[in-house]
């Protein structure tokens, strides 16, 4: 029998196509044409290959700082994600605390970042600010603005206090989405309190785990504007991740095309990694797949 | 293994509920006897899980005592009751494969090793699922997870009793009656106590030796299956226990008679007397309900007859009373017809309770 083709159907595909053109293909399709060129100015632009890529590639300058944002990521997820998970299990399940506790969580959330950074600068501040007073006040030698530890340790503060709150909530929902009966089996089974939380609240907070380390490992590997406010880099070089580097190249320098081709790895490297740890994460409970087929 | 006693228990959710006289369990003073099979049977809300987690221990009874043989274990937790449960929803530790999850509660008592390998072995063998046995425990369907729990419970060979809540909520039809039928089996093999929630009669009468029938926060009639049948206690045993339910029909008494919508009906022999100054209801089976010629019986007016099958199910009002009557497949049904009642098999109910014969 002759299909009958009806290409009419092809309007209902355009405001899709439309939206996704505007809100991501073209403003990324800019980014690779300007990471091909180079330009002196006056709107001139030559055609400069993969030079860039392989500049921002082999540039010390690059590999410094993207060290430098693993580096903080790991430790952000090394102390965020154990920390929100042990305050999701002190919360109350039940009873008129619960929505207090949520909402006190809830609250570094809702401030913006460039205010989250502002907080911090002052709070830290060894002059006036109470928290920099106060240790220094005993006795500690403590600075941010001249020593690199003190920078990164107040900056890794500032990161735990602002978005901890996200994984125990995450956690939270996972943890009160578990049925009676698994705690009643469980205290049946004479199951020790350690055993509970491996066996029972860990897997099943596995799902909502997963995505609380995928957002945090992209925001934390993003990161901008806490630093920026903070100590815009400093000292040195010391807390410039990437997207402060990018800023400076592509806003400070002026360099384009460089700054472009850097955006693009950058991209890349945050997809790439994302998918690691989804695949890694979603495959680590499953069973290896069986020789001569189960079911 | 054990006997276990229930002493008096009540239980309210709240001791403001308890003040307000609002108990999930009125009173409940029972005995279920070491290596029986028994089933609570009743509608949802009658009690019966409240009164199984006062059993396990997951709850403690606001009065009253748990005794296993002579031990009071009414404030003991679940653990030290060492009691099994089967809960409606498979419960299954997800990461772990199908043999550490039938290990788990040997492992946490800490048995040594080398009883722990052979005892689950012989477990996974018995629940059928050798075959699965390194495969983690997720991966299975919903009657293969309910075995493991099963299992968890059976592989501890010293529990003093299975709790089952309902454990075939969530299985398939086609599974139920498979899965029922290697309970028994199992039952048989570990001869332990066994106590078995449900709300579906056929799955009560099917596993239970002796069926404990719960109404609004009370049993009302403990035994088995033909006691049930034959002699409900309460009018609510008669109406919950069988397809379709006993005709309960309010009447009066008069002398040795009692009379239903201005008809007589003749009792035993030492019923009336007993029944007096009472709300009094005359209860009999539909299957012992029969159609007989007209002028011949009490005149009722057919309105329907149900063919289910193997046989019909006439449904007839009596003045303002509604009676039904099971007749056989092949039994032709006049357009108008009177019914008879089989005298021997007449119960009569005073304030809903079973009046005993004398």
């Amino acid at each position: 029998m002759e299909k009958t083709w009806n290409n009419k159907a092809w309007f209902f595909v355009l405001p899709v196509l439309l939206l996704v053109a505007f809100s991501a293909v073209i403003p990324l399709m800019t980014v690779v044409n300007y990471s091909v060129q180079d330009s002196f100015g006056n709107n001139q632009f030559f055609w400069y290959g993969a030079d860039w890529f392989r500049e921002v590639l082999t540039s010390e300058r690059f590999h410094d700082a993207l060290i430098r944002n693993l580096l903080f990521s790991a430790i952000i997820l090394a102390i965020e994600v154990p920390l929100g998970i042990l305050v999701a299990l002190a919360m109350p399940k039940k009873g008129i605390w619960v929505p207090v506790c949520l909402v006190l969580m809830a609250l570094p959330l809702l401030i913006p970042w460039n205010v989250v950074g502002t907080i911090w600068q002052v709070f830290a501040r060894t002059d006036i600010g109470l928290l920099g007073y106060s240790v220094d006040a005993l006795g500690i030698d403590y600075n941010y603005v001249r020593n690199t530890f003190d920078a990164w340790v107040t900056v890794v503060v500032m990161d735990v206090w602002h978005w901890t709150s996200l994984v125990v909530l995450l956690c939270y929902a996972g943890l009160v989405s578990i049925p009676d009966a698994y705690y009643q089996a469980a205290k049946i089974d004479g199951a020790s309190r350690w055993a509970v939380f491996r066996y029972i609240q860990l897997p099943k907070m596995g799902r909502v785990l997963l995505i609380a380390v995928l957002l945090r490992f992209m925001d934390s590997f993003m990161i901008y504007t806490e630093p920026f406010v903070v100590t815009g880099g400093g000292p040195g070089n010391s807390t410039t991740f990437l997207s402060i580097d990018l800023v400076k190249l592509a806003i400070g320098q002026f360099n384009i095309g460089e700054a472009a081709a850097m955006s693009l790895i950058y991209f890349l490297i945050i997809l790439a990694l994302s998918w690691i740890f989804y695949t890694v994460m979603t495959n680590a409970g499953n069973d290896k797949p069986m020789t001569g087929g189960g079911e | 293994m054990a006997r276990i006693r229930l002493d008096h228990i009540r239980h309210a959710y709240s001791p403001d509920l308890a003040k307000a006289n609002n108990y999930a369990l009125r009173e409940v003073d029972t005995v279920f006897e070491d290596g029986g099979a028994y089933a609570l049977l009743g509608p949802s809300g009658c009690g019966k899980t409240t009164l199984l987690n006062i059993i396990s221990g997951l709850l403690t009874p606001s009065e009253g005592h748990v005794r296993f043989d002579d031990t009071d274990v009414t404030l003991l937790t679940p653990e030290a009751r060492n009691i099994a449960q089967v809960f409606q929803f498979p419960v299954i530790y997800d990461t772990m494969t199908v043999r550490e999850n039938l290990a788990f509660p040997l492992k946490n008592r800490k048995v040594p090793k080398a009883e722990i390998g052979p005892r689950v072995e012989d477990m996974l063998r018995r629940i059928g699922l050798e075959a699965k046995a390194d495969r983690k425990a997720r991966g299975l369907t919903a009657d293969e997870k309910q075995k493991i729990s099963l299992g968890r419970g059976l592989v501890r060979s010293d529990v003093n009793a299975i709790l089952f809540d309902e454990p075939l909520t969530v299985i398939d039809p086609h599974m139920k009656w498979q899965l029922r039928s290697e309970l028994k089996q199992l039952h048989r093999e570990f001869q332990m106590t066994m106590v078995y929630v449900t709300h579906d009669q056929t799955e009560a009468l099917t596993f239970a030796d002796k069926v404990v029938v719960m109404y609004a926060g009370e049993v009302v009639q403990i035994g088995t299956p033909e006691e049930l049948f034959e002699r409900p206690q309460h009018t609510f045993v008669g109406y919950f226990i069988g397809s379709p339910g006993m005709n309960v029909l309010p009447c009066d008494l008069d002398g040795g008679d009692a009379i239903v919508s201005g008809e007589r009906v003749k009792l035993p022999a030492g019923l009336s007397a007993r029944a007096a100054k009472k709300r009094i209801e005359l209860g009999i089976r539909p299957e012992f309900v029969s159609l007989v010629a007209r002028g011949t019986g009490i005149p009722v007016a057919i309105e329907k007859v149900e063919d289910i099958g193997s046989e019909k199910i006439v449904r007839a009002r009596l003045g303002e009373h509604r009676v039904s009557a099971v007749v056989a497949e092949d039994h032709a049904i006049p357009t108008d017809a009177d019914i008879a009642f089989s005298a021997e098999r007449l119960n009569l109910y005073a304030d809903s309770w079973l009046v005993e014969r004398g």
